[in-house]
């Protein structure tokens, strides 16, 4: 039985955990069992469709931070022919959180960021959780200057709970490392993707999140806060998060119909830790299909669209017949 | 002087002047505790020094303790009058309010709240304004509006500004203090305004426009995080708390006791973060002198 599924999930492990178990009937006692196998192979896949299909919030959080869904680095050695990592900021370290690099995807060169977890508890600790420090959105910056230099798209992937708020950080002034990469990234004169690829956690998911199409992963979230701290502020119990993360309107579905991201990039059945080769071939599709798109525009075009998707985002009530002053 | 606000200051959250009837009740209630409080219509206690404080004589003091140093928040209203000339200021899109585009529980009535007790539509003030003869768009923000968080409104506010100031070609200035950071009651409408108002922040450097921004206490989170930390010059004000996570997410992180003076204003200065810690009775006349000396660019800002 699998070792790692979420409660939500449980009818379908159990479903599969009786399939093997007629396999294994099957072989001991040489009795033909296939037609019965087939009948509940074909009612799990119905069931995990049903049950895929009516997620609530919360549950797609979980799924965004399955230990075994895929991380940054997963993605990137699958979708790229070639990918060299670059380290540092110049100005005080490297952040093994935040990671970046060059490469290409089919024959376009590119240039990838994107926050890295780790995913047994050892690799999570160099990793600091996918929390990022000033240096590393210092050195995002700097890797996404030097794609402007040489005319790269940028692929920024999002995989953070949040940037790490702790002393170094602080001292090294986390708020405004996250304040001039929004400011640059809205001139840099490159196609930027962006991608949540699992936990898009607050500022320190924006950090690196300002760009021409930003995608969402099926089953991934992307926050003003977690909906547990949400949760423990305005009803002073972390344990309603399950409806702060239904208030806070964090899914795909919900942030494609305000308007806050562009396009949502199918899983595999059962969520992207099931199948990475999948989950990274409808991901490159998604890159490719919008970069292609993007560099067919002049520069201005592009800049002055990225900054009308972010200019209409939000939403204000005005006084009947009277029309707000631009 | 420096010294003495590292030496002595403690994380404490700074009182508002403003009390309401029922907290003088419970301060009567209290009076053990309380022997030196006394009803706030004219007085007000320091949190620092524990001075009590005429509130005329906090008034004409700018509201900065006599005897400690210790500057109080100001409201929006109060912060704009500070600033500009014989109150020559027009108020911009003042008739933008929230419109609780999630359908959150409980935040109209909030909002309906914070209207009431402020007379604001939301946390912050943005129009023209003169100060000491040069024309500029002014923004405050005003942190006792639910925490001075940024919603849409603040951020579209912020951002007509900052597009008034390129348009007209006047310099920038934001007083920013606000803790709440990006307002949860909004959930991504709200971060979404730190990339909108420095994304337009973009437009304003490029465009060669000076922005100054003024971080007063509280300054935090989505705050910090995107337009308070992008000016071409930040100036605080003495001992104002200015961070990115706020001190008690730190304190649990890191589990260990914060340093003496951890996210001031001093701190901030020391660590390279902002230009200059300036007193409030200071504060007219530096912004005066960074005014004149970019006007001598060869530049007519609109007189």
């Amino acid at each position: 039985m699998a070792s790692n599924y979420l409660d939500f999930e449980k009818p379908l492990v159990e479903l599969e955990a009786k399939i093997q178990e007629l396999r294994n009937f099957m072989e001991m006692k040489d009795i033909d069992l296939t037609d019965e196998i087939e009948r509940l192979k074909s009612r799990t896949t119905t069931l995990r469709e049903e049950i895929f299909s009516q997620l609530e919030p919360w549950q797609v959080l979980q799924i965004a931070r399955h230990p075994e869904r895929p991380v940054t680095l997963d993605y990137i050695n699958l979708i790229c022919d070639d990918f060299i990592e670059l380290h540092g900021d110049r100005q005080f370290g490297d952040d093994k959180a935040l990671i970046g690099g060059i490469g290409t995807i089919g024959r376009m060169p590119v240039t990838i960021i994107g926050h890295q977890k780790g995913k047994t508890t050892k690799d999570n600790i160099e990793r600091n959780f996918g929390m990022a420090h000033p240096e590393g959105y210092r050195k995002a910056l700097r890797l996404m200057k030097q794609a402007e230099k040489f005319n790269r798209p940028i692929v920024a992937l999002i995989n953070t709970p949040g940037a790490y708020p702790g002393l170094g950080a602080e001292e090294r002034g986390q708020a405004e490392a996250i304040a001039k990469n929004m400011m640059e990234m809205a001139g840099i004169d490159v196609p930027i993707i962006v991608v949540i690829l699992g936990e898009g956690g607050s500022g320190g998911a924006l950090g690196i999140g300002v760009g021409d199409k930003v995608m969402m992963l099926e089953y991934t979230y992307y926050s003003v806060c977690s909906p547990e701290a949400c949760a423990a502020i305005l009803w002073k119990d972390a344990k309603e998060a399950k409806a702060a993360a239904k208030a806070l309107k964090i899914t795909a579905n919900d942030l494609l119909e305000l308007g806050i991201i562009d396009t949502i990039v199918s899983e595999p059945p059962g969520g992207a830790h099931k199948d990475y080769n999948l989950s990274a071939q409808l991901l490159k599709e998604e890159i490719m299909k919008e970069i292609e798109f993007l560099q067919t525009l002049s520069k201005e075009e592009l800049l002055d669209n990225r900054y009308n998707k972010f200019r209409k985002m939000g939403q204000v009530k005005e006084k009947v017949g009277e029309i707000v002053e631009k | 002087m420096l010294k003495d606000f590292f030496g002595k200051s403690k994380y404490v959250t700074v009182e508002r002047k403003s009390r309401s009837r029922r907290d003088k009740d419970r301060i009567k209630s209290n009076k053990e505790e309380n022997k030196r409080e006394m009803p706030d219509d004219l007085w007000t206690k320091c949190k620092r020094c524990k001075e009590i404080i005429f509130n005329k004589k906090l008034s004409e003091h700018l509201k900065v303790c006599p005897s400690c140093g210790h500057h109080f928040r100001l409201t929006a209203t109060e912060r704009i009058s500070l600033l500009v000339d014989d109150q020559w200021f027009e108020e911009y899109d003042e008739e933008l309010e929230a419109d609780n585009p999630l359908d959150f529980p409980k935040y109209d009535s909030k909002i309906n709240k914070y209207q009431k007790k402020t007379g604001l539509k939301d946390a912050v003030v943005t129009g023209i304004a003169k100060i000491s003869g040069h024309k500029v768009s002014l923004a405050a923000l005003d942190s006792r509006f639910l925490m001075g968080s940024m919603n849409s409104v603040v951020g579209e506010k912020l951002t007509l500004a900052i597009e008034r100031a390129i348009e007209k070609q006047l310099p920038l200035i934001i007083v920013a203090g606000g803790g709440g950071g990006a307002r949860m009651y909004e959930g991504m409408f709200s971060l979404m305004q730190m990339a909108k108002t420095s994304a337009a922040l973009k437009r304003l450097d490029k465009a060669g426009g000076l922005f100054i921004s003024i971080l007063t206490d509280p300054t935090y989170g989505g705050i910090s995080a995107s337009f308070a930390s992008l000016g071409d010059i930040n100036i605080a004000e003495p001992g104002a708390k200015i961070g990115f996570a706020g001190p008690r997410v730190i304190k649990q992180t890191i589990n260990r006791d914060l340093p003496e003076g951890f996210q001031t204003a001093e701190f901030l200065l020391e660590h390279g973060m902002i230009d200059k810690v300036v007193k409030r009775s200071d504060l007219k006349n530096v912004l005066a002198k960074i005014l004149s000396i970019h006007d001598l660019r060869g530049e007519d800002n609109g007189e």
